[in-house]
């Protein structure tokens, strides 16, 4: 009896060659241009949504043994944990990567003087061109 | 006696409009278009700039049409508006009496500076590029005048966009950009969005678009920051704006 993950797998596997059959009926087509057509068909919304099916349906295949492939042991105790592993990666990556562009993000101090110096300089030109501020 | 290098380059022969959209700016108005004519004018460039007033109640207008006996109606063009309209429909106005063939935005506030107008202008042709667009997060990019919970919002905000919408650019917010005219226009016609969401959507339909797009490092000296706080509102309104984009585009 196969579970709703296992429903969702197959759908989404069947939907992805099918995709694939379709745009590769010229011959072998290499995989950027597929990816690209792709992405001009779908929003980022969906292009989410497919690359975490995509991805989960494999996780699914692997961890649950859906085609009785007898994976061995190992690998099913490896992949089980991975979707965690990958978030918790994720958060730790944004957050190092926020905290380094803030860390180095210039300030222009010599471009607030300068302008202070050349707002000082406009108004006296413009002072003697005529304008009444 | 030594002569003295010009400073001055022959032009290119392109004209560079500048769209001004102003709001109660009566005092920096003067200021920036001083700045523009300086480095224009150094940098041999030919020029308009287009001022875009939307009735602003503290007599900004008056002021440009000062400017405009100082400087000269071919220099300064003023396109008023009754009052305060999108900014999309700004330079649309803006830009239905522009005789130039390329395309500046800014903001008339002095966040922006025109020393930077030359670098654009040279990158544009470096790649002949569709856009340029000015960055505060790489290069020597800044901002003056940024508390750290100013700047933590500002590059987180940036990082959720880029995982998100992945667009190739790595200031999407700034609204300091070059663009060729026909790029502009028909970016315009395109986006469905307001306020700075507007200028993140401008990148995103130019990516789809396939137009290509440079980088110029800036400096962004914020002096309005201490009387404009970033809220929730904002932050709310940028999140709903970005969920937006992430869905439809």
């Amino acid at each position: 009896m196969l579970l709703f993950q296992e429903y969702h797998g197959i759908g989404l596997t069947s939907y992805l060659c099918a995709k694939l059959s379709w745009l590769s009926k010229d011959g072998l087509i290499p995989v950027p241009v597929v990816l690209r057509e792709i992405s001009n068909i779908m929003t980022k919304l969906l292009e989410w949504v497919f690359g975490v099916s995509v991805v989960g349906a494999a996780w699914a295949f692997v961890t649950f043994d859906i085609l009785k492939m007898s994976i061995p042991r190992t690998y099913r105790e490896v992949a089980w944990p991975m979707p965690l592993y990958l978030l918790v990666t994720f958060g730790c990556y944004s957050l190092a990567t926020v905290g380094y562009r803030v860390a180095t993000f210039n300030d222009c101090d010599d471009a607030a003087k300068e302008l202070q110096a050349q707002i000082i300089e406009a108004r006296e030109d413009l002072r003697k061109k005529g304008l009444k501020f | 006696m030594a002569s003295r290098t010009s400073t001055r380059s022959r032009g290119n022969g392109e004209k560079y409009s500048v769209l001004l959209p102003t709001y109660n700016e009566r005092e920096n108005l003067p200021l920036i278009v001083w700045l523009l004519v300086k480095y224009f004018g150094e940098s041999g460039y030919d020029y308009e700039i287009i001022v875009i007033d939307d009735g602003s109640p503290d007599g900004t207008l008056e002021v440009a049409e000062q400017l405009q006996k100082i400087y000269g109606e071919d220099k300064i063009l003023l396109r008023p508006r009754a009052k305060k309209l999108g900014l999309g429909t700004a330079y649309i106005h803006g830009m239905k009496h522009a005789t130039g063939s390329f395309i500046f935005i800014m903001d008339a506030d002095l966040s922006h500076h025109p020393k930077f107008i030359p670098e654009f202008i040279e990158k544009q042709k470096e790649g002949d590029y569709d856009l340029v667009s000015g960055t505060r997060y790489q290069g020597d990019g800044g901002v003056y005048g940024w508390d750290l919970r100013r700047k933590l919002i500002s590059r987180g905000a940036n990082f959720v966009t880029q995982v998100l919408l992945r667009p190739g650019a790595s200031d999407l917010t700034g609204s300091f950009r070059l663009y060729k005219r026909k790029v502009l226009e028909g970016l315009i016609e395109r986006c469905v969005s307001k306020g700075y969401v507007f200028q993140m959507e401008m990148i995103i339909r130019a990516r789809q678009l396939d137009y290509s797009i440079g980088e110029v490092p800036i400096s962004f000296v914020d002096r309005v920051y201490g009387e404009s706080k970033l809220g929730g509102n904002e932050i709310v309104s940028f999140l709903k704006g970005l969920l937006t984009l992430f869905a439809t585009t």
